[in-house]
């Protein structure tokens, strides 16, 4: 492990090598918007939300998966960047059917928070309305898919932490989809352990548990650093954690 | 000459509108100040020419609202999307998944306690689009008021702003969906 020094937003700033440009960001307090990353989940940069410029390169780099270079001139809030990011949440909008006022997480959602970010104020695109299925097969929980914006934080929180990998990702392109195990209802998985973790790391209203109502829902999402920090650490600090 | 003020009801709920009425007495105020020439709250039949604020609540759902929205279009020189489903179609839109045909079938056969009829024959029943559209995918539209349904501080601000003859810029804290 070495320590590299860089440069974000012409602040000189130093991180590990084996960070990423996400994690050196926010230990110097600059806000990159995610939505696919979760701390302790591993990065796939699914979202492109982090997408930074670095100086030298035409492209864009997702800072959760990028590693850093000595000297790398990092700028993360330009107007291009900017501009980006809020075609991003416009096209995740127009591509779900995401009514906030009839949903479970309404005031405690990511996509909603990530909207008032960008001053979303109203959609350039036109709404699809895709047809999506909602699976209520499993005893206490609910997908819809009508909400879900392919994070992937359900099936990596599965085959990650539960070891069971019962989520994956089926179709290609606009007919993507979340399916479980073979494709079948999710009341009928053999390797669903009902442990809730996909419901907790879901960002939307797309997993929910059974019985809660609009805005009724609010995720805790803390518990995986406490696993993730045990198993890596072999001890159980729940607290300390917390307090840091 | 007081600003000619218009209140328009597509395809919602009226809740839009139930918010604006609860903006309790701040409405006599607004009385003084504005000609009210078009609202559900009026007996209006006919969209008036000449105004110059229309609140439009409501996706476009029907043939009905569709021409309405053109007509408020060429009547109005600032239309407001107001509320959710003018803004992003919201809950009206929920039935685009299916078919009209689907849509009515089910209304009007499938939940009908007596006389299950599809009321086609009636000419006065305006036709569903094939889908709800939030309005500004139908006319250009000046200004959006967001929220399931907005507050009435946020209305009330919209609306003062527009009296003082600004384009109401909504602070980000009063942008809020659902």
């Amino acid at each position: 492990m070495a320590i590299l020094t860089l440069t974000i937003n012409g602040e000189h700033v130093s991180g590990k090598d084996d960070e990423s440009l996400l994690d050196i960001a926010r230990q110097h307090d600059v806000h990159i918007p995610t939505l696919c990353h979760l701390d302790g989940l591993s990065d796939v940069g699914a979202c492109r939300l982090c997408l930074v410029e670095v100086e030298g390169q035409s492209k864009l780099f997702p800072a959760c998966t990028t590693k850093p270079q000595e000297g790398m001139v990092i700028r993360t809030d330009t107007e291009r960047l900017k501009k980006y990011r809020r075609t991003i949440i416009e096209l995740l909008a127009s591509e779900g059917n995401h009514q906030c006022a009839v949903c479970v997480v309404n005031n405690h959602c990511e996509l909603q928070n990530l909207a008032y970010d960008v001053d979303l104020q109203y959609v350039r695109f036109p709404y699809l309305y895709p047809k999506k299925e909602l699976d209520a097969t499993h005893e206490d929980f609910v997908i819809d898919r009508n909400r879900c914006v392919l994070c992937t934080r359900c099936v990596r929180v599965c085959h990650e932490v539960e070891g069971a990998h019962t989520w994956d990702i089926a179709g290609r392109g606009i007919d993507c989809t979340i399916i479980a195990d073979m494709n079948q209802p999710w009341g009928t998985s053999a390797s669903c352990t009902s442990c809730g973790k996909c419901v907790r790391v879901c960002p939307t209203g797309a997993l929910f548990e059974k019985g809660q109502t609009v805005a009724e829902m609010e995720k805790q999402r803390d518990f995986l650093k406490y696993i993730v920090h045990a198993r890596q650490k072999r001890e159980w600090v729940a607290e300390q954690i917390e307090e840091e | 000459m007081k600003p000619r003020v218009a209140t328009v009801w597509l395809g919602g709920c009226s809740g839009c509108h139930m918010s604006f009425l609860d903006m309790d007495e701040r409405l006599i105020e607004l009385a003084d100040k504005i000609e009210l020439v078009y609202s559900p709250i009026a007996d209006v039949k006919q969209f008036p020419m000449n105004v110059d604020v229309a609140l439009v609540e409501g996706a476009v759902s029907n043939n009905e609202n569709e021409e309405l929205a053109h007509l408020i279009r060429r009547n109005a020189k600032f239309v407001l999307s107001f509320g959710d489903c003018a803004t992003t179609g919201n809950v009206t839109a929920m039935r685009n998944q299916f078919s009209p045909d689907e849509i009515i079938h089910r209304a009007y056969v499938e939940l009908a306690e007596a006389d299950p009829t599809i009321p086609s024959e009636f000419m006065t029943i305006a036709k569903l689009l094939p889908q709800a559209k939030p309005l500004h995918e139908v006319i250009p539209v000046d200004g959006f008021l967001h929220g399931c349904p907005p507050t009435p501080d946020q209305i009330w601000f919209a609306v003062s702003e527009l009296l003082a003859g600004r384009t109401p810029v909504l602070p980000n804290a009063y942008l809020r969906y659902g």
